[in-house]
């Protein structure tokens, strides 16, 4: 189980990247892991306003439909055009080439919410049942 | 707390996600659904069914019983052959769908669904109150259940010297031992494969399990096969699911089990509402979507023609072997020809009418 550590994290099981005032976006090895084979990936469009804690998108495996949450706010610059075709790549590599979108941050202040890789694995470990 | 089958510790060796279905702690994966789906495509795959349900019906009447519960006509039944076949309430609404199996001269026995074994349990010991000379025995924590399904299954049977169960024709069955152990095998499935279902002692299903895992070589893999892989398979193989495509809201008749419900054979539980609705033409019936836009339709996803609802969707998933978005749904009959749109999120995703099943083993029918 991965955990980056010059990564963010959310309770949604988020990862943010931050450049400066670009966020790059995706799900963490715990939520690939949990949902299985991925066959489907839903992106906003480039230009799309992002909301903080709103869904932004969509991930299934063969039986289930999960949101993705934002972990902030802001305007969608890029999305991951590999994805629709290949939508393994975000369990193969969820922290490399099955990042899915990218955010031109609109409140820096959304980022203080964001977990450290050592809050998000307690967090983690926390929640495991049995 | 749900119930474990006696090979959970077996799957958590193996690596199993679990998952609760009807009451029970099932393995939902292991190396992973995809996987789990081509393996038994290609070559053998376990299944671990020990939840499912086994009522026996026995004595003089026992055929009279079977033939008052279930639409299909047992009577067809030698010893040693098997139907599928479906139990109704008197609405024509369907209580199960199920697999009976005739043991002997006057012994059948019925496999019926993990979550509706207690109904049914309940169902034909009221129905046997009219029937005098059958015994009903509940067999369900008595018996587990391993299914090993695939083209390569009579192979990994031939491995094991069991000519008896290799020799089966499709839906026979037969008792016999394997591995050591008592089985009562019967070639029958639920993911459009060959292959064989083995009802073993509760005691012995783990020494058969790990018999059969281990028979796995280099020629040959044997892999575990979750819940997950289960539905995928079925699906593509346009197989009901209790729940989905059949309830107590669905007749067998709307769901195109026709095939399955012989009227002539003599009165049966639904049987008059099942011949009303016959008459009178059925106002909705079960057909395959292919999606043409991207998107997955799930079970409960309207279907719709324009801004107009004419359908529901009862299962959905994206084919491994086809690699699209495939459906199961139900559809009023006069929109059977209509463009059609499955509703994903808001959005009308367009879907085109397919012939069932989506898949087709090589050589089957």
């Amino acid at each position: 189980m991965e955990f980056p550590e010059d990564l963010k994290y959310t309770r949604e099981h988020e990862w943010v990247s931050i450049e400066g005032s670009v966020a790059t976006i995706g799900i963490t090895d715990h939520a690939q892991e949990q949902l299985g084979d991925v066959v489907f990936v839903e992106l906003p469009g480039v230009g799309d306003r992002m909301e903080k804690a709103d869904a932004f998108g969509v991930v299934e495996s063969t039986k289930a439909v999960s949101d993705v949450y934002a972990p902030l706010s802001g305007e969608v610059t890029e999305v991951n055009d590999d994805l629709p075709d290949n939508p393994e790549l975000i369990n193969e590599d969820p922290y490399g080439d099955g990042w899915m979108v990218k955010v031109a941050i609109g409140d820096q202040a959304d980022l203080e919410d964001l977990m450290t890789a050592d809050e998000y694995r307690k967090f983690i470990e926390e929640s495991a049942t049995e | 707390m749900a119930r474990r089958t006696p090979l959970h510790e077996l799957h958590r060796a193996a690596g199993a996600r679990f998952t609760e279905f009807s009451g029970w702690e099932m393995p939902v994966q292991y190396a992973g659904v995809i996987a789990e789906h081509a393996q038994v495509r290609s070559s053998a795959g376990l299944f671990d069914v020990s939840h499912m349900g086994e009522l026996e019906v026995r004595g003089p009447g026992a055929l009279a019983l079977c033939q008052r519960v279930a639409t299909n006509d047992a009577a067809k039944l030698g010893v040693g052959q098997a139907q599928y076949t479906v139990w109704c309430a008197e609405d024509g609404g369907t209580i199960d769908d199920t697999i009976l199996y005739r043991l002997g001269a006057e012994r059948y026995m019925f496999c019926v669904n993990a979550g509706n074994a207690a109904a049914c349990l309940d169902w034909i010991r009221e129905q046997q109150k009219g029937v005098p000379g059958a015994e009903v025995v509940d067999r369900c924590d008595e018996l587990g259940l391993i299914a090993l399904q695939g083209p390569r299954a009579a192979e990994v049977v031939e491995r094991l010297g069991a000519a008896a169960i290799a020799a089966l024709p499709r839906f026979g069955c037969t008792e016999t031992t394997l591995a050591g152990a008592s089985v009562i095998a019967a070639r029958t499935g639920y993911t459009g494969e060959d292959g064989f279902e083995l009802f073993v002692g509760a005691g012995q299903v783990a020494s058969l399990w790990q018999a059969l895992m281990d028979m796995s070589r280099d020629d040959l893999r044997i892999a575990p096969i979750g819940l997950g892989a289960r539905d995928t398979l079925r699906l593509e193989a346009a197989l009901p699911l209790y729940g989905h495509e059949l309830s107590r809201d669905i007749s067998p008749l709307e769901a195109g089990l026709g095939w399955a419900i012989k009227l002539a054979k003599g009165d049966f539980v639904g049987a008059s509402a099942l011949r009303r609705q016959k008459e009178a033409g059925l106002p909705r019936r079960l057909v395959g979507l292919a999606l043409r836009e991207p998107g997955i339709a799930r079970a409960d996803y309207p279907v719709k023609c324009g801004e107009r609802v004419v359908g529901v969707v009862t299962s959905g998933t994206k084919s491994p072997t086809l690699g699209s978005a495939i459906a199961l749904a139900l559809l009023a009959s006069e929109s059977l020809d209509a463009a059609l749109s499955v509703e994903i999120r808001g959005r009308a995703v367009a879907a085109e009418r397919v012939g069932l099943p989506f898949y087709r083993r090589a050589g089957a029918r």
